[in-house]
């Protein structure tokens, strides 16, 4: 039998480490929280338990690591049914499975690597190009949103897990890229706020000014200018 | 009446891995073929964020993505499962698909197209480490997904087939017997497989398709 004792390797600032513990949250699991220290050394777990990748999330269930976020979500869904965060009809899924696909998308437009794609530019053209291509992205997720709550319909979920953590990063490139989310994108700017009244998700999600400074130390380290 | 309709291109890996699942599951479908050089009202329609194929269309229901529509046929069609019925096997057959699409075909896909050649030799080395992880994955099985074929194998399908043809288009020595015989012997098990063979493009065929194209400036569809 399932002792359930839960372990995430962890990183405060890391989306895809949020996106675990709302999941998490939103189940009423209790769970051990290891921060790892990305940039001093990683942890002998982490470095065994993803030796592939070597980052964080990891998931332990009961000592068996799972690594990728959207991955761990889905395995967290299944194993433990209620409130489900995936859809109920197998075409529904398909559809939150298509958007997660969307907003992670490998070797292409990111959700997360285009904001921070703003951030990452040195001069005012290539900040402005990178802004461009962000506000591209969102516009095609608020496509997809549309007039609905959440992005599966009325119940927050699979899509709206993955998606909203990677939010708290966007003042950051508000800053950098001088514009606003809400003046591009006002129904995705709802849908944040809708989704950050949720005790769930604020108490997971930090707060944005902290990553922008997170962020001013991430671009020293880089040597952006 | 169950009324399955797939969109796709003869020379895609991608359509080809649906055409498996549903060919493994024994589903009948209405195949139609997409000319991606003048892609359709259709394909514009069913698949207005990605315009590509593979589309799958139930019940006049569209979807898009070949790892996600292959959940779907899981879902729908029970039979002769794909994925594993325990959620941490099913999670690991996920997480593998997901190397395979990111790590492998996403590093094959660079070297294809990389022009320098200190460059590719980078390429090369980054995606042998990949394949040796791959292989080990393996673990003396005949395929990812055991006994029979899983949706890691279905993923992998350009790796057990059209990996062998670009490599002789191009010349490329990634994948070879001497230092993958493991991987080489599960994709000889692969394309002997009797439903899998039924789904690859015939090799003549594709080896003109890619002979053309990788002399191409551009093959982005």
């Amino acid at each position: 039998m399932s002792k359930n004792e839960l372990v995430i390797l962890d990183c405060w600032a890391s989306p895809f480490c949020m996106r675990v513990k709302i999941a998490l949250a939103e189940k009423g699991l209790d769970y051990e929280e290891r921060a790892e220290d990305l940039f001093g050394g990683k942890s002998d777990l982490l470095l065994t338990s993803n030796p592939i990748y070597k980052k964080v999330p990891v998931f332990l269930h009961d000592g068996k690591p799972l690594c990728e976020s959207s991955v761990i979500v889905s395995y967290i869904d299944e194993t433990w049914p209620a409130p489900a965060l995936l859809p109920s009809t197998p075409y529904e899924r398909s559809q939150a499975r298509f958007w997660a696909d969307y907003i992670d998308k490998k070797n292409s437009m990111q959700l997360f690597d285009s904001t921070s794609a703003i951030w990452k530019a040195s001069g005012d053209d290539a900040v402005e190009s990178a802004k461009k291509e962000f506000v591209e992205v969102l516009k095609v997720l608020e496509g997809a949103l549309g007039e609905k709550e959440y992005f599966a319909g009325d119940a927050f979920g699979y899509v709206d897990i993955l998606a909203i953590p990677i939010t708290s990063w966007f003042l950051a490139s508000e800053k950098f890229g001088n514009f606003k989310v809400e003046a591009e994108c006002p129904k995705l700017s709802a849908w944040i706020k809708r989704c950050m009244e949720k005790e769930t998700v604020a108490k997971v999600i930090p707060d944005p000014e902290k990553i922008y400074e997170f962020v001013v130390n991430l671009r020293k380290m880089f040597g952006i200018a | 009446m169950e009324e399955v309709k797939l969109l796709g291109w003869w020379v895609s890996p991608f359509s080809r891995r649906v055409e498996l699942a549903l060919k493994l599951k024994g589903v009948g479908y209405e195949y139609i073929e997409q000319d991606l050089a003048h892609k359709s009202q259709l394909l514009l329609e069913y698949n207005p964020v990605h315009k590509k194929v593979p589309v799958l269309v139930h019940n006049g229901k569209t979807m898009a993505e070949s790892l996600v529509i292959l959940e779907y046929i899981d879902e729908t069609w029970p039979n002769n499962p794909i994925l594993p019925r325990n959620p941490y096997d099913k999670a690991m057959a996920r997480f593998w698909a997901q190397f395979i699409e990111e790590k492998c075909n996403g590093g094959l896909w660079k070297i294809m197209w990389c022009k320098d050649e200190e460059e590719r030799g980078k390429l090369v080395e980054e995606a042998s480490q990949c394949f040796i992880t791959l292989e080990g994955e393996l673990k003396g099985n005949k395929f990812f997904g055991g006994e029979e074929i899983g949706m890691v194998d279905i993923a992998a399908n350009f790796i057990g087939y059209w990996l062998g043809v670009v490599q002789e288009v191009s010349g490329m020595e990634l994948v070879t017997r001497d230092k993958f015989p493991v991987l080489c012997k599960w994709m000889d098990e692969f394309v002997e497989h009797s439903v899998v063979k039924e789904t690859l493009p015939p090799r003549d065929e594709l080896h003109a398709e890619f002979e053309a194209r990788l002399g191409a400036p551009s093959w982005k569809y």
